[in-house]
């Protein structure tokens, strides 16, 4: 079990989702709507290209805190995101985090998600159990 | 012109999902989750689960089978074309493994409209076959220009 102390960054957590892993991804979780998976598709209806699924880029954060608190998966007990920005796949994800407050044998982990300076996830509130 | 808010309160019928050690492997994999857990038995049981454990996330794949028939109701009259998945809250109880019958039920909490913008917001929860509670999910879609 990891010490998280207020104040101090969790590990950081760098993935480059590869061109077909938004196929993948949508194999494993069932949401097959174009505009993940089709260019085409994404570019008719304004997009720059086929995005990320937010639940993908979702499942990075809780990744990262899993792996903060141990990597136990029992330990997350809550996770609270807000979808902010578009993610695109070929581009480096990097998911930070910071301790906020410990208590009761609980930390809250305020955790971000990011392409270069898109926050594609904000004001993510991660709730792991030490 | 003003969001219906005629389904505010509105339950749609439950769905229910057996959870397989395989796909549980496909999800982990996707999400690049390496932990032996969710994908050897040994190794589960051994860390004091009944059998190969889900990731906490794996929870949007028994979910959001319940919620689909919410999000295209016509009550609701959620528009599509301008709709974008605004914010997503899940708070987690017992553990999902291998060989679980998840049944999840979804309702409609609120809609709402706040600077020019609908808020669309669902719950859903899954409990197991003994009746605990698995997740319990907020999903919030934002729909501009109402």
């Amino acid at each position: 079990m990891s010490q998280l102390d207020v104040g101090e960054g969790i590990p950081e957590l760098r993935v480059t989702p590869d061109k077909y892993l938004p196929h993948r991804y949508a194999g494993a979780s069932g949401d097959f709507n174009p505009i993940h998976i089709d260019p085409e598709f994404a570019k008719g209806v304004g997009l720059p290209g086929n995005i990320l699924h937010g639940l993908y880029m979702m499942g990075l954060v809780a990744r990262a805190n899993t792996e903060a608190a141990g990597g136990d998966p029992r330990a997350l007990k809550r996770l609270a995101v807000q979808f902010r920005g578009m993610g695109a796949p070929e581009q480096e994800i990097v998911v930070t985090g910071r301790v906020e407050s410990v208590a009761d044998g609980r930390a809250t982990i305020d955790t971000v998600a990011a392409q270069g300076e898109n926050q594609t996830i904000r004001n993510a509130q991660a709730e792991v159990e030490l | 012109m003003p969001v219906k808010t005629e389904a505010v309160g509105k339950e749609w019928p439950t769905t229910t999902y057996e959870v397989g050690k395989e796909k549980i492997g496909e999800y982990a994999r996707a999400v690049g989750i390496d932990n032996p857990v969710h994908f050897d038995r040994g190794a589960a049981v051994e860390a004091g689960f009944r059998d190969v454990v889900a990731p906490p996330m794996f929870c949007v794949v028994y979910g959001a089978p319940a919620l689909a028939p919410a999000m295209f109701d016509p009550e609701v009259e959620m528009n599509f074309a301008a709709m974008v998945h605004g914010a997503q809250e899940f708070a987690w109880g017992e553990p999902a493994c291998s060989g679980d019958e998840i049944t999840t039920s979804a309702k409609c909490l609120e809609i709402y409209e706040k600077d020019g913008k609908g808020f669309y917001v669902f719950e859903t929860r899954s409990v197991n076959q003994n009746g605990d509670e698995v997740v319990r999910g907020t999903w919030t879609n934002i729909v501009r220009g109402v």
